[in-house]
């Protein structure tokens, strides 16, 4: 079937309502923003909320330790910091303080990124925070197919599992968020993200990466739009005889070394492409994950390097894009 | 207070709110944009009780507070038209104002405004004595755990700070009536706090019930809370999705209203019961929605405007449109 970016990820959450009485949503506005799986299961297992994130995000976790399986939507990933505990202290550490015996089932759905003029405490990604801590899985799709299969997986999922989806690859998203039905705005959506074919029922497995470009010179490491802008810059280098690897992560926690390492043990370099801050996150983790394999490529990393901008034109400067990746690997392999 | 001195803010604020909307509209301004339309007697009111020393937490519907404590305007247009000239050098934009001459710090994230607040509030005693803080925040905001500890700290504190509750019904796009246990007032009351009840659309009523709370804070007595009741006139932001869909349910709303309908039939999920719920309660918002939209009864400047009398009104709107432009000509953004 073929699904735009959200429709995907809605259809794994209905399967999963329609199969598990237990699996049930909620989140502010859920009742008109997931309208249609309200007037399907009704108000017992879709639950608006108030604007109470660390009420709702704890009793979310409180309720997964209960037997549900909540799907907690915190609409923007960045009002995780008004319910961090919940997170961090609750459902992080209950595996751990149980010998994994009991665990939290929840999944934490949220809209992240940036790229449409929002400013800097509605486009964050802090994927990297999140993936900081011990205990979450952190998963971040960059295609329908993608966003379908993990969505269905973090359903199946036995411990706590934060589902991130890029505002640029969310029609419905970027429609409230960025353009508000207005013609007279345009965004650089890519398109291989919005929309695509899905195959009903195939779960993509938390912390398996994909290989969306075979290439022999370097290895470019991404998620989400920016393995669409790593995608793109490829396709111009390769015109420059520069043969880029692209692997799309998918899962940051737990992370898919070995795909990463077996890359760029055979290119030699290794370029990353990350949409969240630079420093303390992604980018040097995936060094260590390189270095500790004995590995000793060239590296470089195209990343957030500060606080998002609100003005446009410095916002896409910001963000990781193509004439910055491009520019990265043309250093790099040279 | 002086009502002809009300209106001109109500007026100015609505002005420059109306000049944002048509930039945002044509794609000058991006992103999100929440505007304060229907708050401007709250600002108006709040505003005119304060002097040079005094600060204010606002929330993501800030500019007609902004306007009203005398931020240049021409400074916050380019500011929203994302310039290196603006007031914040185009790193901000609208959920984000921020004026330092003007103690005045805005957030977008729902809640935050209290404690930042309580901290100003704390500031302010230690360093500018005699002066007060404000937290603007809505109905909404009543719910965020961060507000109700701001409470109890603030009284705690005995802080100098006047919590203003703009409650306009909505949390985002839910009743939030349905979501809010107890009365608003009487959450604040419970802490110790005097609470008053305000007619939020009247800006000298409003100025009534801030004075003396405002001069209890400068005084060394504590903070208090008003709940000032007024009208969302423009959703919760421009292009409000269920906005459109309530007002155009055959247009765009089709497709939203095909794949609800054809949810509500699939196999597999809630028994008969739920499902009408669902569905009534649905219709109930979209009811809702268009008609909160076409609430003219409450919008202040209307009825203030009946208040200082049509001629003076009109006398005073031109003025302010006519400041507004020059500001948006100064800021270039009729180019």
């Amino acid at each position: 079937m073929r699904l735009e970016f959200s429709a995907a990820v809605d259809a794994a959450v209905a399967e999963a309502m329609a199969r598990d009485p237990r699996v049930v949503i909620l989140g502010e506005d859920v009742d008109t923003i997931r309208a249609p799986l309200l007037a399907r299961f009704g108000a017992e297992r879709v639950l608006a909320t108030p604007i109470s994130e660390g009420a709702f995000m704890g009793a979310a976790v409180g309720a997964a330790l209960g037997g549900l399986r909540p799907i907690a939507e915190l609409m923007l990933v960045d009002f995780v910091g008004s319910c961090l505990d919940s997170l961090l202290n609750q459902a992080a550490k209950v595996g751990a303080f149980t010998a994994g015996t009991w665990k939290a089932p929840l999944v934490v759905r949220a809209a992240c990124g940036g790229g449409y003029g929002d400013g800097g405490q509605h486009e964050q990604a802090l994927w990297g925070l999140l993936a900081g801590i011990p205990g979450l899985s952190v998963v971040v799709p960059s295609t329908p197919q993608d966003a379908y299969g993990l969505m269905a997986a973090a359903l199946r999922h036995e411990g706590p599992v934060v589902f991130l989806e890029h505002k640029l690859l969310s029609a419905s998203w970027l429609e409230f968020m960025g353009r508000g039905g207005r013609d007279t705005v345009s965004f650089d959506v890519p398109l291989g993200g919005r929309e695509g074919e899905v195959a009903p029922g195939l779960e993509v497995p938390i912390g398996r990466a994909a290989l969306r470009r075979p290439g022999s010179r370097l290895t470019i490491v991404s998620l989400a739009v920016g393995v669409h802008r790593a995608l793109a810059a490829a396709e111009s280098l390769s015109g420059e005889g520069i043969d880029c690897e692209v692997i799309d992560l998918r899962s940051l926690r737990p992370l898919d070394g070995d795909a990463v390492v077996a890359s760029v043990g055979r290119t030699g370099r290794l370029l990353v492409v990350d949409e969240d801050y630079r420093e303390f996150g992604l980018s040097g983790e995936l060094a260590a994950v390189v270095l500790s394999a004995g590995l000793a490529p060239r590296y470089a990393r195209v990343c957030l390097e500060d606080t998002i901008p609100y003005a446009r034109h410095l916002e896409d400067a910001a963000l990781p894009n193509v004439a910055r990746i491009s520019a990265a690997a043309r250093v790099l392999a040279g | 207070m002086d009502p002809i001195a009300l209106f001109r803010q109500m007026a100015r604020a609505r002005a420059f709110e109306e000049a944002i909307a048509a930039l945002w509209q044509a794609g000058r301004i991006s992103g999100e944009m929440h505007l304060g339309t229907g708050e401007e007697a709250v600002a108006a009111g709040v505003v005119a009780c304060l002097r040079p020393g005094d600060a204010v937490a606002l929330d993501h519907r800030a500019t007609p507070v902004l306007t009203g404590l005398g931020v240049d305007l021409a400074s916050m247009l380019r500011e929203l038209l994302g310039r290196e000239d603006g007031l914040q050098r185009g790193r901000a934009g609208h959920m984000h104002l921020m004026s330092r001459a003007h103690l005045a710090v805005s957030s977008g994230i729902v809640g935050s405004s209290a404690p930042l607040g309580a901290g100003l509030a704390l500031a302010g005693r230690a360093l500018r004595p005699g002066s007060a803080a404000v937290a603007f925040f809505g109905d909404g905001a009543m719910n965020q755990g961060m507000l109700l500890e701001a409470l109890n700290l603030a009284a705690a504190w005995r802080l100098p700070l006047l919590f203003v509750c703009k409650d306009n019904g909505w949390a985002i796009n839910t009743r939030s009536q349905t979501l809010t246990a107890g009365g608003i007032a009487a959450r604040a009351s419970t802490f110790g706090l005097p609470a008053e009840e305000v007619d939020g659309v009247d800006p000298v009523a409003v100025t009534r019930a801030v004075a003396p709370a405002i001069e209890r804070a400068r005084r060394g007595k504590g903070p208090s809370f008003i709940r000032a009741e007024v009208s969302r006139l423009d959703g919760h932001l421009l292009g409000d999705f269920l906005v459109r869909v309530a007002r155009s349910p055959a247009g765009e709303g089709r497709e939203l209203l095909r794949e609800v309908a054809a949810a509500a039939v699939a196999p597999g999920g809630g028994g008969l019961g739920a499902r009408a719920g669902a569905l009534f309660r649905l219709i109930d918002l979209m009811r809702l929605a268009r008609q909160k939209e076409r609430d003219t009864k409450r919008d202040p400047l209307e009825r203030a405007r009946r208040s200082v009398g049509e001629d003076v009104a009109a006398r005073l709107e031109d003025e302010a449109r006519a400041e507004v432009a020059a500001a948006v000509e100064s800021a270039g953004g009729t180019a």
